[in-house]
C-alpha cells in the first residue's frame, strides 16, 4: 500500500509539472500584463514602461520566465513558486499574491468543501431510492429533477435564489439570510452562538445553489451502480439467507455501490470550482472567484497562473485521494 | 439470375418489415423516435433554432438599442417581453442571444469531436507509450476548470468581439473529454477481428484509424458530441455572465442575465426569459443525447464533466 501510494503521487508529478506550463504559455501568450500602463493617458513615457518590465521579468524569455516563475532563482525574491512566491503583481509592488490567495482560499473551500459533502449525501440518497424504485413515479419525478439540474445555469440558480431570500426575509421581518457578502468579519469577537448563525445564514444560500446544481450527475452514477449491486449475485444470496431486507441495502449493496462514486466525485472537482467561482460571484463573496476576475481585469498574468495552478493541484490532489480510497473501500483491489 | 440473388434466398417475403430487412440507420431512426422525452426534446429544439436564426427575419426590432424603444417597459402591446433601461427590445435581443449562444455551442462541439476523436482514435490504436503520452496531455487539459481557464483566455485576448473566438477558446479546453471516450472504445475495437484482418491485409495506420475504428466508434462519438453541446453553453454563458464572454454591442443568453441579475424582483422580464431560454436548451440537448445513446449505444453510462 505505502509502495502503490508512493508510486501514485511519483505518478501525478509529470502531470503537475505539464500542467504548469500549460498554465504559464497560455496565460502568458494570451495576456499583456502591461496593457493598462500603456493605455493611460497622457501616454507614459519610454522609461515608466521599462521599468515596468523588470519589475514584471518582462523583459527575459519565455522560457526564462517559466524557470524564474518555477524556481525564483535570479528573481528579485518576489517570485518562485518553490520558495512560496507566486510572483510580481500588476496592482502594485505592495499587493502580494501568495498572502491574497491564500486568504481567499479558505473562503472558496468553505463553500465547495460544504457543497460537496451535501451534494453527495444528497446524490447517494435520491440514487439508491430512484434504483430500488425503478420505472416508479418517484423514480421518475427524480431524474426529471436531475435533468433539470443538469441544465440549471449556476448563475441564474444563484440569481433565483438570492431574490427569493430576499423575499423571505421581507416575509419573516427578519435577516434569516444573508444574501450579500461571506460575513467573514462581522461576527468577529462575538459568542460563539451568534458567530455560528452568522456563518449558517451567510453560507446557507449558496450552498444550496452548489449542491443542486453538483448533485445530479452523481446521483445518475449512483443510480446506474445501485442497480448494478442489486442484480448480483451475492446480493441475490444475502436475501436467500433470510436478511431484512434493509439490512442487504445498507451493509451489502450500498457500501460496494458507493465505490465507484468515489472517482466520479473526484473528477467532477474541477466544475465544482467553476460553479463556486459563479456563485460567489452572484452572492459577492470575497473569494477566489472575486480574486480571480480582479486578476482578469487588470491584466495579472502571475496570479492568474498562480491561481490556474492551484485549482489544478487541488484537482489533482482529490484524484488521487480517490484512487487511494478506492484500495481501502474495495477489499478485491490488492496493491503489490 | 433470379431475382433473389445467385443462390436464391430461403427467407420468405414478409409484407412486414422485422429487424432483418431494416437498414443499421433505420433500426437506429426507429429506436430513436420510441424515446419520448427525446422525440418531444427535438420539437422543441427544431423550435428554439426557428427562433434564433429565422425569429430575426420577422421581427421589426434587433438586439441592439433604439432611441424609438421607451426604456424599462413591463411586457405587453409592441414590446412583447419588455425593454431593457437602455431602449432595447428583450424579444430581439433573445433571439440574437439564442442565436448567438447556439453557434458558439455547435460549433465548440464540432471543434472538439474533430480533434478529439483523431487524438483519442490515434492514442487507442497505438497503444503502449505513444498512449500514455497522449493520454498524459488530456489528462493536463481535463485537470484545469473548463470555465475559468477559458474565461480567463478570453478576458486576457478580449476575444469577446466575436463569437467565434470564444468558441475556438472553449474548445481549447473540452476537446479532451471527447479524446478520453473515443480512445476508450478504439481500445476495445483494436482487438477485434475485423481490426486484425485489416491489419494483416497491409492496411496503414490512417486507413485503419478512419476506415475501421472512427466509424465504428460513431456511436459514442455522437452521443458524446451532443452531450458536450449542453456544456458548452453552460461554459459560454458563465464566461458571459462574469463580462468575459461575448461583450456589448452584440449578445448572448448569459450576458442579459448577468446584466439583469441586479434587477430580479424589480424587473423580472429582464432575469427570467434569458434564464428559461438556456434551461430549456441545454435540458432537450441531455434528453436527446440520452435518446441517441439508447438508440446507438445502450451500454454506455453518462459522463459529465
Amino acid at each position: 500500500m505505502l509502495v502503490y501510494t508512493m508510486r501514485r503521487v511519483l505518478g501525478a508529478l509529470p502531470v503537475l509539472v505539464l500542467a504548469s506550463i500549460l498554465t504559464f504559455v497560455m496565460i502568458d501568450v494570451s495576456g499583456d500584463p502591461l496593457a493598462d500602463i500603456r493605455m493611460q493617458q497622457p501616454p507614459p513615457t519610454e522609461e515608466v514602461i521599462q521599468q515596468a518590465e523588470e519589475r514584471l521579468y518582462l523583459d527575459r524569455s519565455m522560457p526564462e520566465r517559466y524557470w524564474l516563475w518555477m524556481t525564483g532563482i535570479g528573481g528579485n525574491g518576489d517570485i518562485g513558486l518553490l520558495q512560496g512566491e507566486f510572483g510580481p503583481s500588476t496592482q502594485g509592488p505592495q499587493y502580494e499574491i501568495g498572502p491574497a490567495i491564500v486568504e481567499r482560499l479558505w473562503t472558496t473551500l468553505r463553500l465547495v468543501g460544504a457543497a460537496m459533502i451535501f451534494a453527495l449525501g444528497l446524490a447517494i440518497i435520491t440514487g439508491v431510492i430512484s434504483a430500488l424504485r425503478q420505472y416508479s413515479k418517484l423514480d421518475y419525478t427524480l431524474t426529471f429533477i436531475g435533468f433539470l439540474a443538469l441544465a440549471m445555469p449556476t448563475f441564474w440558480l444563484a440569481g433565483i435564489m438570492q431574490a427569493g431570500g430576499v423575499k423571505f426575509n421581507q416575509l419573516v421581518g427578519d435577516q434569516v439570510f444573508a444574501t450579500i457578502g461571506d460575513g467573514r468579519f462581522r461576527a468577529e469577537g462575538q459568542p460563539l452562538g451568534d458567530q455560528l448563525l452568522n456563518a449558517f445564514a451567510h453560507m446557507a444560500l449558496p450552498t444550496i445553489v452548489l449542491m443542486l446544481i453538483s448533485f445530479a450527475s452523481w446521483s445518475r452514477y449512483q443510480r446506474t451502480s445501485m442497480l448494478e449491486v442489486m442484480n448480483s449475485d451475492y446480493v441475490r444470496l444475502a436475501r436467500a439467507k433470510g436478511l431484512r431486507n434493509h439490512v442487504v441495502i445498507r451493509r451489502h449493496a450500498l457500501r460496494t455501490a458507493m465505490i465507484p462514486l468515489t472517482t466520479v466525485v473526484a473528477i467532477g472537482v474541477s466544475s465544482v470550482i467553476d460553479g463556486a467561482i459563479l456563485t460567489e460571484y452572484v452572492f459577492q463573496w470575497r473569494g477566489l472567484g472575486d480574486f480571480f476576475i480582479t486578476a482578469v481585469d487588470n491584466n495579472d498574468s502571475y496570479a492568474l497562473m498562480g491561481w490556474l495552478l492551484l485549482s489544478g493541484v487541488i484537482v489533482i490532489l482529490a484524484n488521487l485521494v480517490a484512487d487511494l480510497l478506492y484500495g481501502v473501500l474495495d477489499p478485491r483491489i490488492r496493491y503489490e | 439470375m433470379s431475382e433473389n440473388g445467385m443462390f436464391g434466398s430461403t427467407r420468405p417475403k414478409k409484407a412486414r418489415k422485422d429487424t432483418a430487412d431494416r437498414t443499421q440507420l433505420q433500426t437506429i431512426v426507429l429506436r430513436f423516435s420510441r424515446h419520448r422525452p427525446a422525440m418531444i426534446s427535438l420539437v422543441l429544439l427544431v423550435l428554439i433554432v426557428l427562433f434564433a436564426f429565422v425569429g430575426p427575419l420577422f421581427w421589426i426590432w434587433d438586439h441592439t438599442v433604439y432611441k424609438e424603444i421607451p426604456s424599462n417597459l413591463p411586457p405587453g402591446g409592441d414590446h412583447p417581453l419588455g425593454t431593457s433601461a437602455a431602449g432595447n427590445d428583450v424579444l430581439g435581443q433573445l433571439m440574437r442571444g439564442a442565436q448567438q449562444t447556439l453557434k458558439v455551442a455547435f460549433s465548440v462541439s464540432l471543434l472538439s469531436t474533430f480533434v478529439g476523436s483523431l487524438w483519442g482514435a490515434t492514442a487507442g490504436y497505438y497503444g503502449g507509450r505513444v498512449d500514455a503520452l497522449m493520454m498524459r496531455v488530456v489528462d493536463i487539459f481535463l485537470i484545469v476548470p473548463l470555465l475559468v481557464a477559458a474565461a480567463a483566455i478570453a478576458g486576457n485576448t478580449g476575444a469577446g468581439a466575436s463569437w467565434s473566438a470564444i468558441a475556438l477558446i472553449i474548445a481549447i479546453f473540452s476537446w479532451a473529454t471527447i479524446a478520453r471516450v473515443v480512445r476508450g472504445v478504439v481500445l476495445s475495437l483494436r482487438e477485434q477481428e475485423f481490426v486484425e484482418a485489416a491489419r494483416a491485409s497491409g492496411a496503414s495506420a490512417p486507413w485503419i484509424i478512419f476506415r475501421h475504428l472512427l466509424p465504428n466508434a460513431a456511436g459514442p462519438i455522437i452521443v458524446a458530441a451532443t452531450l458536450l453541446v449542453a456544456v458548452a453553453i453552460l461554459a459560454e454563458a458563465g464566461m458571459s455572465f462574469l463580462g468575459l464572454g461575448i461583450q456589448l454591442p452584440d449578445i448572448s443568453l448569459g450576458q442579459m442575465i448577468g446584466s439583469a441579475r441586479t434587477a430580479v424582483s424589480t424587473r423580472p422580464w429582464l432575469f427570467y426569459p434569458p434564464g428559461v431560454l438556456l434551461v430549456l436548451i441545454c435540458l432537450t440537448i441531455n434528453f436527446i443525447g440520452d435518446g441517441l445513446r439508447d438508440a446507438l449505444d445502450p451500454r454506455q453510462t453518462r459522463v459529465r464533466r
